[in-house]
């Protein structure tokens, strides 16, 4: 199925792109995130991460559908 | 009343006039200004990013929450993203109420929890010419503040200001 990704701040960097959509198996965020994480020189464990799927939080065990837009969310540091 | 980002300098008089009401006793603020230095690192200058959808989504929700916990008038937050430079103001919180104790209560509720839930993310420049993203490249490292789990397995240090 086909995801939309959205990457901001340290992952953003990583990744080298700030989107882009990904042809994939994976079922969940989970498996997303250790997909990319074979891909992209990321740092952070999965545990250190929030995930959205189509502009809201959602879990890490949420079902994917194609089309959805995902978005890994950094430990945060506004204020 | 809610939440917004700005790219620009924060207007504090106008957020101020936002909540004005007759029937308000007491107002308070909370200014958090770009420091110069953290986890012993000197900082130049910083560059505030933001996931805008979901960080809006995130801030209203925490203003609601707000005014349904305590028992305060009006409420408002405002937050700076792009490049900051030392003694800027990064984010302003203002509460309005009937006395002042519950204001006070409010805007503490309003920055601690904008600081822990709002996707916001700062990178920080160090005058040694370094830079990093703050929570996300040194947690790990000795003498890091205290590691802090809540329900969504989110895991991260808890930031200083």
């Amino acid at each position: 199925m086909l995801i939309n990704l959205q990457y901001f701040a340290i992952l953003r960097e990583q990744a080298g792109r700030p989107n882009e959509s990904l042809e994939t198996r994976a079922a969940t965020p989970a498996a997303l995130y250790a997909e990319l994480a074979k891909r992209y020189p990321f740092t952070l464990a999965p545990e250190q991460l929030k995930v959205a799927i189509n502009g809201e939080f959602a879990d890490f065990a949420h079902s994917l559908r194609t089309g959805d837009a995902v978005v890994f969310i950094p430990p945060v540091a506004g204020g | 009343m809610g939440f917004r980002f700005t790219m620009t300098p924060i207007d504090t008089t106008a957020g101020r006039a936002a909540l004005l009401d007759g029937s308000a006793g007491g107002y308070v603020s909370f200014e958090g200004w770009v420091r110069d230095h953290n986890e012993g690192l000197a900082v130049k200058r910083l560059k505030y990013e933001a996931f805008d959808a979901l960080a809006v989504k995130e801030g209203e929700r925490i203003i609601v929450e707000a005014l349904a916990r305590f028992p305060v008038k009006h409420a408002l937050c405002l937050h700076r993203v792009g490049e900051l430079g030392i003694g800027e103001m990064a984010v302003w919180v203002g509460v309005s109420s009937t006395h002042r104790a519950e204001s006070f209560e409010a805007c503490r509720y309003i920055i601690d929890a904008v600081k822990h839930r709002v996707p916001i993310w700062k990178k920080e420049h160090y005058v040694n010419g370094d830079s990093g993203w703050v929570n996300c490249e040194r947690c790990a490292a000795p003498g890091a503040d205290t590691v802090h789990h809540d329900k969504a397995g989110h895991r991260h240090t808890l930031a200083r200001s």
